[in-house]
Order: structure tokens, then sequence, then C-alpha cells
């Protein structure tokens, strides 16, 4: 069946626009069709969280959604967060705090991170714990990644407030 | 000159060496999505693979028909094993010395078995011709248990059998019954038993280790390309043995070996998920040279925890002998190994259940013997060793476990039990009953270490007062203290006793010194996450006095690394980072030749300084490595070729024994069956410490992975050979919530042999781990007369033991 | 993991998912946040021909909160129940539950009406909306109804709505007393082993009023009359607590599956039963 609809996505700032299939996924819209292959898919059951990407303020998991659900919305990913130029505080603290092992759920991780430091710029250990559940690590244990958002919150609070 | 400002301890400093917790330099394009991991490879016209696979654990095929499955648009293909049959590819060795079928020759064997690939423009189609594939089973008996297979007159594999019934040996020797693959012994037999036989205290337990998945985040894949033009094959995979990969390829495809290139891009964990070869593998490789285009086969979640590669399955019977004081005198262990419906465990050739045979842990038992029968059923192939060396994880969780239960039945306390039979410090090297050379140890200090730091006595204390609150009615849960010391061994190994499909499991470093005192190094092995681009570096920085950061590492690319056996078993440290120590020790020698004529001195009056040659007794007088890498290409020396290069292929000449001291202090509620992990300290031993920051996050991770394995991650099979585990709902892989924080710590007791005395760390976390937890659970309820209860421990079966046990009365 | 081909529809109103509904019959699903769904569909476990988008249907993410009662949005999110500061205030059991519910990424995309609707025994807010005694409000070609949350579910996956309905809100009358909603489960992200809602009101020392139910211990959500009855009037000693728990197991029907066996499951049942009556009670 070849169905195509248009869609139109802004991703990272940037509007794309094409046809695809509805039942196109939103992480193999992003992976394969943009080139955009920060997110990865681990478990495709909405349970591992490595696909993780920002949808209108909300962390969503892109392996979970279909392109034409997304039509018309903006969509952040690990490459709209920061880049060589400018590291996002998360970046920063991970590859300091050995936050990351293989990689491979590291975008997903940071780019979950950054909604949790919004809604709690100030998070306790229990809150990390809990907020990042939607996140799996195999190579970690979590406990440097703990540290790392930890920092990272620690960093941004002083910047914040610096700059009042 | 700043070289003439910095003091010693500076320019140690930057160095970035051995010892430091250098930053990884591999997080900065993994921060920013700029990994570059098989699934994110894209070639022009490519293609995508993907299975039919059984739905039935053991059935005839009696037709397929791919016609409807063709006529979808953007199908290009349909592979069946009628297809490979003429090529010869319809069936593949399998690395433990048996063959597998690639695609479904008649009948399977287990369930998602691969039956036919279908190839298409993109993975939509591919995923709407399988639905298409009309695929005729006729069903046959299932068995998945293996002590039912040794009984059965179903045959399994027919293609083991003789057309008059006879069983002829296998690739281990003779065959008992025609869903058996073989026995193999380790150690005295008849003495072992008469020592049993005649002890003044025997404890037997009898213990399954569930069957598991290494499950990385990201599952297996490949992208093969035949290039016809040029007729070479590139092979994009994730592949934990990229050398190992492209000979067993060019063996099967008659493609010569120099015109296939093997490359691990960046690996999303491993675990020993991906060191097999799969189907998948093959099949992408025929249908790129039938289509003459590039083809990609990616796993999902569900073909990965299914199919590819599980771990453990041993059920393991012990007896254990001792004096009446606690003095162990003798093991036996016998093992009924489930290997499902191919042999395809990964082990050196010599070793079909790998080194299980270290089962006698880090006791002096004088006498033992080990006796291991491998068992074909309806489940997947697979035995791979999952974070640890091969079957180690086994053999600790063993003999971890018969010290328990000794104790138990000695009314000792475990921890003194295990004081009183470690091998002595002195006694190192330790020829062990089975036969392993331990290379060293100090036992008795990390033991004492561990126990002080956590008040042992303190921890005893208020589990006897639980106790007596929990029989008064004043709390429903129980404490357990679980213990574990463990002897790894790692780093196959030497060539002598170590090969995989008669390839000599030694390993590699070559590096090439640039001019302006900058260098490569590339090794046979490949991260996939344990970075080895950044510890590589610091051993080869220690070695030849260049910054680390001026060294890159590469791995995983057949054309340009040097040939070596790949990363699993904690080998990478042992062998290539020996093999590196070695190739920089070369550099450094033709370094001093080179320091030697440009201070106008004689080879042996210069000696080297951290990051130079000085002349003895003279430190003013010095060379740098920076400067003797630009005399190398750019002065004529004489007696002396141009350049600065090393290579070094290294053969190991005994494994390595890395050690460790673990406790666990866990409640546990009887009435829900809900652990709850207090603490957890970890003790490592692994030898010299390349960059502690490092080794502290590889024990995080592999306590975690231990803490899956034994509080719930199983692959579990119904009657009809289902898997009722197949998605992350019910395989259990732990999130931050369920996981606490670690403490650890370290002793150092270098190895005698290793060129820098390491010893690997990897695994050591998981092969300790497991028993600990394990332990944790089961000392719970040792005061209400638990001896033993079996893996995996989550809620109900916790529970089942709190009410066979009659606390919830 | 690829679902197979469907026909998408996003309409702007009601009336446009009703005629979709209409023309397609059984062929058509709605959906909401889609995380129950689409797994389903990508195992292709779900056929579904036409997918109804219900995102820009205007009016169902509204939380109301007045007097007498709360008004739900079908739209509302796991993550909005969390978040709103007077719907917490006036029946606090939601942000509870909804706090056990799968993991942030999920709770921000799983909708009320898709939790309550589409009859999974394992989810969550349809035994709550028992425990409160919500009313679901359907829409349907012929017309708009109620049906109490109570006699909504009739076997796994098998509700009072009809293929030609949508599930549009819920209505709870606003809870009074005490309240707990107590939940086991393997991890983050897994269904209940048991879960229990409980609502209990008291007057003077003695239990004025109790709304239990449980859920993933039968094929629906199971609201016990009879374990509540068990509470009223009574101190909840020892032995209404043992009488109530005895009423629900009386009424559970689990069965075994990879959380355990039956007898694992109705003894836990039991556990967390009196755990929350416990936690209700001490907050009434």
């Amino acid at each position: 069946m070849s169905n195509k609809m248009h869609i139109k996505l802004n991703v990272n700032g940037k509007d794309e626009e094409f046809l695809a299939e509805p039942r196109e996924l939103l992480i193999y819209t992003l992976r394969e069709r943009l080139n955009i292959t920060g997110p990865h898919i681990g478990c495709e059951t909405s349970h591992c969280g490595a696909c993780t990407v920002t949808i209108d303020g909300k962390s969503v998991k892109s392996c979970t959604m279909f392109v034409a659900q997304a039509s018309g919305k903006a969509v952040t990913t690990i490459e709209g967060i920061g880049g060589p130029d400018a590291l996002h505080p998360l970046q920063e603290a991970f590859k300091e705090h050995h936050g990351l092992q293989c990689g491979y759920c590291t975008p997903g991780m940071i780019t979950r991170a950054t909604k949790l430091l919004e809604e709690i710029p100030n998070p306790t250990e229990e809150e990390i714990r809990f907020g990042m559940a939607g996140n799996i690590c195999r190579c970690t244990g979590y406990q440097n990644i703990v540290k790392s958002i930890q920092a990272a919150a620690t960093e941004m609070n002083a910047a914040k407030e610096a700059a009042e | 000159m700043k070289d003439e400002v910095d003091t010693r301890e500076d320019r140690v400093a930057n160095l970035k060496g051995m010892g430091c917790s250098r930053k990884r330099v591999e997080d900065a394009r993994f921060t920013q999505g700029k990994g570059n991991y098989v699934d994110d490879i894209k070639l022009d016209g490519m293609l995508f693979g993907d299975f039919v696979r059984s739905p039935y654990a053991h059935a005839r095929i009696t037709s397929i028909n791919t016609e409807a499955a063709l006529k979808v648009p953007g199908v290009l293909a349909v592979l069946t094993a009628a297809d490979l049959e003429p090529l010869g590819l319809h069936w593949m060795p399998t690395l433990a010395g048996d063959k597998q079928m690639v695609l479904a020759d008649g009948k399977v064997l287990f369930q998602g078995q691969e039956v036919a690939f279908v190839v298409a423009e993109d993975r939509y189609a591919a995923a709407d011709g399988i639905e298409l594939v009309e695929v005729e089973y006729e069903e046959l008996p299932v068995i998945v248990d293996p002590f039912e297979a040794l009984q059965s007159d179903v045959v399994l594999r027919e293609d083991l059998v003789g057309e008059d019934g006879s069983i002829p040996a296998g690739a281990h020797g003779p065959r008992k019954h025609h869903n058996h693959i073989f026995t193999w012994e380790a150690g005295d037999k008849a003495p072992t038993e008469e020592v049993i036989a005649n002890a003044e205290v025997v404890a037997e337990e009898s213990m399954y280790y569930h069957r598991t998945h290494p499950c990385p985040l990201e599952t297996c894949g490949c992208v093969a390309s035949m290039d016809k033009v040029n007729g070479k094959l590139t092979l994009w995979g994730t592949f934990q043995a990229p050398h190992a990969i492209r000979t067993v390829v060019s063996l099967i495809s008659g493609i010569e070996e120099h015109n296939i290139r093997v490359i691990s891009p960046d690996i999303g964990g491993g675990f020993g998920n991906k060191v097999g070869a799969y189907p998948g593998y093959v099949c992408s490789v025929v249908a790129s040279i039938v289509t003459g285009k590039p083809v990609k086969w990616i796993e999902d979640r569900m073909d990965n925890l299914m199919t590819t590669a599980f771990a453990r399955d041993y059920h393991m019977t012990g007896k254990i002998s001792a004096t009446k004081e606690g003095k162990i005198t003798g093991l036996h262990c016998h093992v009924t190994a489930d290997h499902g419906g191919f042999d395809a465990c990964a082990d050196p050739t010599k070793f079909p259940a790998g080194f299980m045979n270290i089962c006698t842990g880090s006791y002096d038992i004088p006498t033992a013997f080990l006796e291991v029968d491998g068992v074909y059923t309806n489940k997947a192939p697979g035995g791979v060793s999952y974070r640890c060396s091969f079957r180690v994880t086994e053999a600790v969780y063993f003999i971890e476990r018969m010290i328990e239960v000794l104790a138990i039945k000695l009314n000792m306390d475990a921890a003194e039990l295990r004081r009183i039979n470690f091998i002595k410090k002195e006694q190192f090297p330790y020829t062990a009953a089975l036969g392993w050379e331990y290379d060293s140890g100090d036992y008795h200090t990390a033991w004492e270490k561990a126990l002080t730091t956590v008040d042992y006595e303190g921890l005893r204390a208020e589990q006897a007062q639980r106790v007596e609150d929990f029989k008064a009615g004043k709390t429903r849960k129980l404490m357990g203290i679980g213990l574990s010391f463990f002897t790894e061994i790692v780093g196959a190994g030497p060539v002598k006793n170590c090969d995989i499909l008669g390839l000599g499991m030694f390993d590699s470093c070559e590096i090439r010194i640039h001019p302006t005192g900058s260098a490569i190094a590339r090794l046979g092995t490949i991260s996939q996450g344990q970075g080895h681009a950044t510890t590589f570096a610091q051993i080869l920085a220690s070695e030849i006095g260049l910054s680390a950061d001026s060294i890159t590492i590469e791995e995983g690319d057949t054309d340009t690394a040097p040939y070596g056996l790949g990363t699993y078993g904690s080998r990478s440290t042992p062998v290539a980072g020996a093999a590196t120590a070695m190739a920089g020790r070369k550099i450094r020698a033709k370094a001093q030749m080179i320091a030697a004529y440009l201070l106008e001195v004689h080879d042996n009056d210069v000696e080297f300084d951290v990051d130079r040659f000085v002349v003895k007794g003279a430190p003013e007088k010095f060379k740098t490595m920076k400067e003797i890498a630009f005399a190398a290409y750019n002065q004529a020396i004489p007696g002396l070729e141009p350049g600065l290069e090393a290579v070094s292929y290294y053969d190991p000449p005994n494994m390595t024994y890395p050690f460790g001291a673990y406790v666990c202090v866990m409640d546990i509620d009887v009435d829900t069956g809900v652990p709850e992990i207090r603490r957890f300290y970890a003790l490592d031993d692994c030898g010299t410490r390349i960059n502690p920051m490092i080794i502290e996050g590889q024990v995080h991770g592999g306590l975690t992975e231990a803490l899956a394995v034994a509080l719930g991650q199983e692959i579990a099979y119904d009657d009809m050979g289902n898997v009722k585990t197949g998605t992350l709902m019910d395989f259990f892989l732990p999130t931050a919530w369920e996981v606490p924080n670690y403490e650890t710590d370290f002793t150092v007791t270098p190895s005698p042999h290793h060129p820098i005395g390491a010893k690997g760390v990897g695994e050591s976390p998981h092969v300790g781990g497991v028993p600990c937890f394990s332990n944790a659970v089961q000392d719970a309820f040792r005061p209400f007369g638990n001896t033993h209860t079996n893996m995996p421990h989550d809620h109900w079966r916790i529970w089942r033991t709190a009410n066979e046990l009659g606390l919830h009365d | 993991m690829i679902p197979a081909a469907f026909e998408y529809h996003r309409p702007q109103d009601m009336a446009g998912v009703l005629a979709v509904l209409e023309e397609h019959g059984d062929d058509a699903r709605v959906m909401a946040g889609g995380h129950s769904l689409i797994p389903m569909m990508k195992l292709r476990m779900a056929d579904v021909p036409h997918l109804i988008d219900l995102q820009d249907v205007g009016g169902l993410s509204d939380i109301a909160v007045d007097g007498a009662s709360i008004r739900i949005g079908a739209l509302v999110t796991q993550a909005d129940i969390i978040d709103h500061q007077a719907l917490a205030a006036a029946a606090p059991i939601l942000r509870e539950a909804a706090l056990q519910i799968a993991d942030p990424q999920v709770r921000y995309m799983g909708t009320v009406g898709g939790n309550v609707a589409n009859g999974d025994p394992g989810n969550d807010m349809p035994g709550l909306m028992q425990c409160l005694d919500a009313t679901f409000t359907l829409v349907g070609t012929g017309g708009e109804r109620d049906v109490p949350a109570r006699d909504f579910y009739e076997a796994a996956y098998m509700t009072a709505r009809e293929d030609d309905e949508v599930l549009t809100a819920v209505t709870i009358p606003l809870p009074s007393g005490g309240y707990a909603y107590e939940k086991q489960k393997r991890k983050i992200g897994d269904y209940a082993t048991a879960a229990a809602a409980v609502q209990i009101t008291k007057s003077g020392g003695t239990c004025a009023s109790a709304a239990i139910a449980m859920t993933n211990l039968s094929d629906t959500p199971i609201y016990s009359d009879a374990a509540g009855a068990a509470l009223v009037g009574t101190t909840l000693d020892d032995a209404a607590l043992k009488a109530a728990v005895a009423a629900m197991l009386n009424d559970i029907d689990p069965t075994e599956d990879n959380r355990g066996p039956i007898a694992f499951k109705k003894h836990v049942a039991g556990v967390i039963l009196r755990r929350a009556i416990e936690r209700a009670w001490s907050r009434a």
C-alpha cells in the first residue's frame, strides 16, 4: 500500500517537508530520512528510551510515534542540544564524570535529562533516578549518570545565578 | 623550551599515562550523537534483509511458498535453504565444532529459527514480504529439558545420526545418546570420589543456573557490500572479533581473505552477544553477492533475545567434603549443559565447557573432579560468555554456593570457612586440582579489608537481632548478608591451550610514531564501551614517553589493524594490552639508539626517564621522545633504518587471575518477596590499574548486570518451546530506579607474567556479583532452614522460599 | 518491528472522528497517545487498517475541578494528572497512581482516556476509576451516553464501548477521606503484579465508607463491594482487614504469567490490599 502523506516537521530548528507513509516511525524518519542518527533504536516497545527526543516540550520515545502523528511539530534531538562549538552542560558533565561507556543510550539519556532539569532544576538523587527511569543503560550501572546529572544541575544553576 | 622548566611530576602528569583517571577520548562523539554504529551506515542503493522465523520450536518444514512475498512492491528476493545449498552455505560451522543451519533445511529446532531471508528495497517492504511467505510446518515433539532429551527417543539432530542408527563421535569425542553432544572431564575421578566417600563432612547440592542473555542495548547487525567490479567484499558489523569473522567468512564463502574487509564500527555494548557468527551475516553476504548491492540486516529486540547468543543454562550438581574443622578436602561437580538446537558455544576449541574447571575457586582444594555433559534441546543455540570469561560465571557461582552450603552443614560462619580455605599468598603460583596455574593473589588481605570495611561482625549482630524481631512479630523483613570471593581466569590465552576454529588466541598491536612526535596505534581488539582508545593510549604513553593525548588508537578495521582475536573474556588488557606494551618497548629500544647517537654517547649510557632519554649521571643532557621521533625520520643515522614503527604479536605465557571480595546487605520483604539492596561493597584486585575512573565504571556496570541476572533476568520457555520473555517488559533490564549505589575498593597484586602487571577487570564484577546477590537472598533465609534456592530471585521465587519455610503461617 | 500499512486520519473535531468510525466500522481504531496500540501494531498483533488520531480534536484535554466533581478529558495525560495542583488537592489518589504508571516518557504520552478505554487488564486507571466510582462519557453516532466505570469492563479488551463510540471524558465525584494506591511491580515500566486503589472515609473512630478496587488480578479490574462492606462500621481492626482481604480474594481470579503463579498472586494481592487499606485509613 502506498498512501504517502505530506509531512511537515521542524527538527532542531530546521523545517523539513517530505512525503512519507503514515506508518513510518519517527525514529526512522530521523535516522534514515533526515540522517539524524543520534537517537538510537534499542527495544522497539517503548521500554529503553534510546530513541528519546523532545517534542513540544515533552520527552518522547520516537520508536512509538508515527511520523504522521508528529507532523506539524517541533522535534529536538541530541544534535539540537549542543555541538562542537557549544556543548550543553549535560554533555560536558557526562564526559567529565564517566556517565557513559558504549555511548548507545547516551543521546537519549542526555535528551531526557535536559527535560528533567527543566522541570526540576535542582533534583535529589532519588528524583534523578525516578526521572531517568525511562532510559535503560546496560553499561554504567547508572551511578555515574546520576553524578553527571547532579554536576550539570549545579553548573547550570550557578550559571543562571551568575546571569541574574 | 617548556620542558626545561617542567618538573618531573609535571612531565609525568602531562603524559596522562597509566594510573591516572584520564577522561575518555570517545566521549566527545558519543555525547553529541555522533557515534557511528552499524545501523547508522547508509550506502547508495542499500537493501534491507530480514528473516521469516519459525513460530515452532520443533517442526518439519513441508513447503515454503515465496510467490506472494515476491509480488510485494520493493521485495527483490526471498532466499531459502534451497537457494543456499548449491553454494554450500545452507549450513555453517559453529565456533564449537558443530554446524548450524543458516536457513532451515527441512526442519526447525528452536522457536525463532531463521527460515527464509527476504531482501527488499527498504525495511517496510521487507516486513510486508515476511508476512506473505507461506511456510507449512508439521509439528514434532518438543524437548526443552536436557534430562528429558537424554532419555527421549526423539532425535533432534538427524544429521548427526548414522543411517544405521549409530551415533558417530562429535567434535569433542564420543556421544552417549543421539541428543548428547559431548562429555568433558577435568581432574581425577577415582581419588576425588574416594576422598568424598571417606570424608568427615560432605555437603551436596544441585543447582540450576538459568538461561539468560547478554542483551546489549544495540542488537546484532551488519551491512554486506560486494563490489563486483573489484571483487572485494566489505562487511560492517557488530563484531567483537572482526578478524576471526573475516577468516570465517573467507573459509565458508571461498572469497580469498585479502578480498574481504571486515569493519566493526562503534559497538553499542557486546557482553558476549557479538562474538558468534550468525545466519544474518551469511545471508547478508549472499544477498549482496546475488543482487550486487549493499545489504543491511539488523535484528529487532525479539530476534535478539530469542535467537542470538543465550548464556548459562547449566544444571550443576556438587559434592564438597571437609574435615570437621572446615578444611576442604575434595570437590566433585557434574554439569548437564543445555546447548539448544546447535552447539554454537563460543569457547576455545579444547574447552567445550569453557573454563568451568576454574570451579575450585579461590580455595586450596587438594582433590577435585569435573564432568560436563553437553545436550541438544529445542532451544536457541548460543552459550556465550555473558560478561565473563568462558563459563567462569557458572564456575564461580557453583563454588560460592557450595561454600555456603558447606558452611551450613558445618554450622560455621561462611566468611570464616572461606578464610581457612583460601589459597595462601605464599602458595602462588598455585596449581589447582583441575589444572590451572593461578599466577598471583593475596586473598586474605583482600578478605580482611572487605570484612573490616563493612563491619562484618556488626552486620551479623544486626542480622541476629533482626531474626529475633521477626520471630517476635516486630518485623516482616529479613536481612541477608551476601558474601562472595571470586577468582576469575581471563586473558585467553596461551596459544598452546587456546584457539577458536584453529585460530590461536594471541593479540596484537602495531605502532607508528609520526615525525612530530605523535602516534597511531592499531590493535586486534575492538572496544564496545570499555574505553580502549583512552586506556591503550595510557599504556603507550607510559611506555614510549609521548602524551596519551598525542596517540590515536584505532581498532576494528581488518584492512589496517594487525590480526587479533578480538574483545571478550576480559582479554583485551591481558593480551592486547601486553602487545601494546611490548610494541612500545620495541619503539623505546630503537629510540634509545637514536638518542645515544644524538647525544654522542654509547647506547648503554642513556636511560629512559618519563618522556626522554637522559645521559646517565647527567640529566641535563637529554633528548625528548619528540626530538627522537623527528630525528628518526629526518636524520641519517648510521646502521639504523629510517622511521619509528613497531608491531608485537603477544602470546601470553599464562592467563591472568583477577580476584575480589564482595559483600551485599539486603532486606527482604517476606510477604511480597521484594528484595531491597541496602549496601553493596566491591573490592577488586585487577593487578596494575591503568585508569581508576574506567575501572570503577566497569565495576558499577558489571555489578548491575549481576543484579539483573541474580534477581530476575531470564530467558524462559514454556513446554512447547515458546520463549516467554521476548521483550523488555518481561526480560529484566534494571533501570536507575532499581539499582543501588555501589562502594568500590581495591588492592593491587600485579600479574607477575604480564608486561605491566595488569589483569583485566570488566567482567570481574559480574562474575563475583551474581553469587554475592544470590548469597544475600539465601543468607536471609538461612536461619529458617534454607540451604539453597535457584536463581533468578524474582519476587515470586523469593516468596516461594519464604512460603516453603513456613514463614507465611 | 514494522507495522502493516494503514490509512491515517487526523480529524479536527468529533464529528470527523465519528464519520470515519461509521465508514470503516471495526477496521478503524481511535488512538490517543498510542503507547498501548503502537507497540501492538509493530508486533503485528493489532491490525488497524484505519487509524484515527485524536490529537487535533478540541475539548478533550481539560481537567475541571468544581465543588462536586472532577471532569478529566480523554486526552489528559498521566503527566498532566501529576502536574495539576487543583486535581492533586481534590483527588490525591490520582497523582499517587499516575506516578506508578510506566516511566516519564510514557506518562507524557499515555492518556487517561486510552488507559481506561482499551480494556487492558494490566492498566492502572480502570481499577482506580472503579474505586472512585467514575463515569465514562461515550460519544457515538447515536449521541452521547454515560457508563459507570464499575459497569464498563466485560473481559480483557472487551468493554461496554461500541465500535463506533469514542470515550471522551471521565467524571469523578469528588472523593473524600483517606486514599492509597499501592502497587507491586517487578520494575519501572511493568504492569502490576497486584495493585489496589482504596478510598476510605471515617466517622468518629469507625469507617463510614470504603471503596476498593484491584488491578491485573482478573481479566477486568475488580471492584469489590464485599471488601468495602467488610470495613464499614469497623475500627479497621485485624478482623475487619482480614474480612476485607478475604472478600477481595473471593472476587479476583488471577492467572499465572511471568510475574508468578496464582498462589503467589493471591497472597500478594492480600498483602498489597491490606497495606493500601492501612495507608488510606492513616490518611482518613
